[in-house]
């Protein structure tokens, strides 16, 4: 077997152990079942909890699982092992990072689900919170990258996350925080989330915008990693 | 298998820097054991990171199975096998799983993986554990889970950094049959220990490592009887008496004359062990 599907296979054993971990790919698909079927009220958004819990796990649970679990590795010294054994950083971080992509990806397909979405929204809506995931995955090897163990991983992810969680909520309710939240990637995958309710189905859900916006955080994640991982690699 | 030239390290902190090796040189021949003694902080942990390549040369020379060190790559680091506390078991994961990762990362397929990591498994005498989680281990078995995944891939050179530190006399002695037995096979191993009697008891040569200098190399017996500079005979009667006699003629006579009465009980050469050595050279205790 390759190395990368060693890791593979390490991390998908690992995972379902690791409970502070699941608990958060859990929480928000259970939260919008609950929320979609429970809270009707009028002049509400179609999908509202869908739309709205879909950026907020994307924000959190890939973001912080992959800082979590590079940052713990880092800390108990089995990375050190792995690197030994001749594991290669990129397949290290591919086969962490594959587990936590489709975990997230299910986890996507439940929330989709609850909120009633068909045919080619839901789609869209999975084909988005890929995109996203993939982004918050990376920025989680970022931090994962820069933290020496897991506190200090903690005490980074949890503002970051915060941030790019809780920022298209609150923009939903002042117009300030709205013009900051545009310039993130989640601020723009709730609005194209928002979006694939329109009727008819047209290319608005997708526009310059957003694309310039997602591609603009990728780049800066892509940077940032480069840069930590230039300073410290995986040591 | 392993040479080392005038190896210096520092490791850089605030003030500027500490020195933790200071112009180290050894040379270990093939199927030796190699003990590396020395006090807790002397250097010893250091000098395996450096060798393996944990840490990099900055200064001085390694040389592993006939390559610089700058010069090795992963593939070569396949043939070695290291034991270290510092490097971490997945704690979620089983023994047999633990171990089956790294037998997979080495290249090993099929129902082969199973084999080697049950024959290592078997080795250590973890079988019954097999299916534990690494996190229920005691600090014996752990040690040993350690063991294992450093064998598991059968390596030329295997380094144990404090492979019996806190263990109970019955799991240290289980590692020693294990040392021992690799020994047999031919591997190099390279160990470092604050235990003098397993220094003495496993090792063909050790060297002695204080404030990252090595201040005596060979031989265990042979240094304890260098510096055997008291040259006393310790008897010990059946009367609970104990004689100590200098070496000399009339000592002979009076051991031949408590022999005749039957009043020797035992009889000891009374040379110094490699702490008193170490004492000697250095002023210090092993701690």
């Amino acid at each position: 077997m390759s190395h990368y599907g060693a890791i593979l296979w390490k991390q998908w054993k690992d995972i379902f152990r690791n409970k502070t971990i699941l608990i958060q790919f859990v929480m928000f698909p259970v939260l919008t079942v609950i929320m979609e079927n429970a809270v009707k009220l009028e002049g509400m958004p179609e999908h509202f909890f869908a739309c709205l819990f879909g950026v907020m796990y994307l924000g959190m649970a890939p973001f912080t699982s992959v800082a979590a679990v590079i940052s713990e590795e880092k800390e108990k010294r089995t990375l050190r092992a792995l690197l030994m054994a001749n594991v290669k950083p990129a397949e290290y971080l591919c086969g962490i990072t594959t587990v936590i992509w489709i975990i997230c990806l299910l986890g996507s397909v439940v929330i989709a689900v609850a909120g009633d979405f068909e045919g080619a929204a839901l789609g869209r809506f999975i084909g988005i919170m890929a995109v996203g995931v993939t982004l918050s995955c990376l920025m989680g090897a970022v931090v994962g990258t820069m933290s020496r163990n897991q506190m200090e991983a903690t005490s980074v992810t949890v503002p970051v996350m915060m941030v790019f969680s809780f920022l298209p909520m609150l923009a939903m309710f002042n117009e300030g925080i709205e013009k900051i939240a545009k310039f993130t990637y989640t601020g723009q995958i709730h609005r194209m989330l928002g979006n694939l309710n329109a009727e008819p189905a047209t290319a608005e859900w997708i526009s310059a915008e957003p694309v310039l916006v997602i591609a603009g955080n990728m780049i800066l994640a892509v940077v940032l990693f480069a840069v930590f991982y230039r300073r410290t690699g995986l040591e | 298998m392993i040479q080392i030239k005038e190896l210096s390290y520092c490791y850089e902190n605030k003030e500027g820097g500490k020195k933790v090796l200071d112009g180290v040189s050894l040379s270990i021949a093939p199927a030796e054991v190699f003990g590396l003694l020395g006090p807790s902080g002397a250097g010893k942990t250091t000098l395996i990171k450096l060798i393996t390549g944990q840490l990099k040369v900055k200064d001085g020379q390694i040389r592993l199975m006939g390559k610089d060190s700058k010069e090795l790559t992963g593939q070569d680091f396949c043939r070695v096998g290291i034991m270290m506390e510092q490097l971490g078991v997945y704690e979620r994961l089983s023994c047999y799983d633990n171990l089956k990762l790294f037998a997979m990362l080495s290249g090993m397929k099929g129902s082969f993986v199973s084999e080697r990591v049950k024959d290592a498994l078997r080795k250590v005498s973890l079988e019954e554990a097999s299916g534990t989680l690494a996190m229920n281990l005691s600090k014996g078995m752990r040690s040993r889970l350690l063991l294992a995944r450093a064998i598991l891939n059968s390596p030329e050179v295997l380094f144990l950094d404090e492979p019996t530190s806190g263990l109970d006399p019955k799991t240290a002695g289980e590692i020693h049959n294990f040392i021992m037995e690799e020994k047999e096979k031919g591997t190099v191993i390279f160990l470092t220990t604050h235990n003098m009697a397993e220094a003495e008891a496993l090792c063909d040569n050790v060297a002695l490592l204080n404030d990252g200098k090595i201040v005596e190399y060979g031989e265990p017996r042979e240094m304890c009887l260098r510096y055997n500079h008291q040259k006393k005979i310790v008897l010990h009667l059946t009367d609970g008496a104990c004689v100590e006699l200098e070496h000399s003629a009339m000592a002979g006579e009076a051991i031949a004359g408590y022999f005749r009465e039957g009043k020797v009980k035992a009889i000891h050469s009374g040379e110094p062990d490699l702490e008193t050595v170490f004492m000697e050279l250095t002023g210090r205790r092993f701690e």
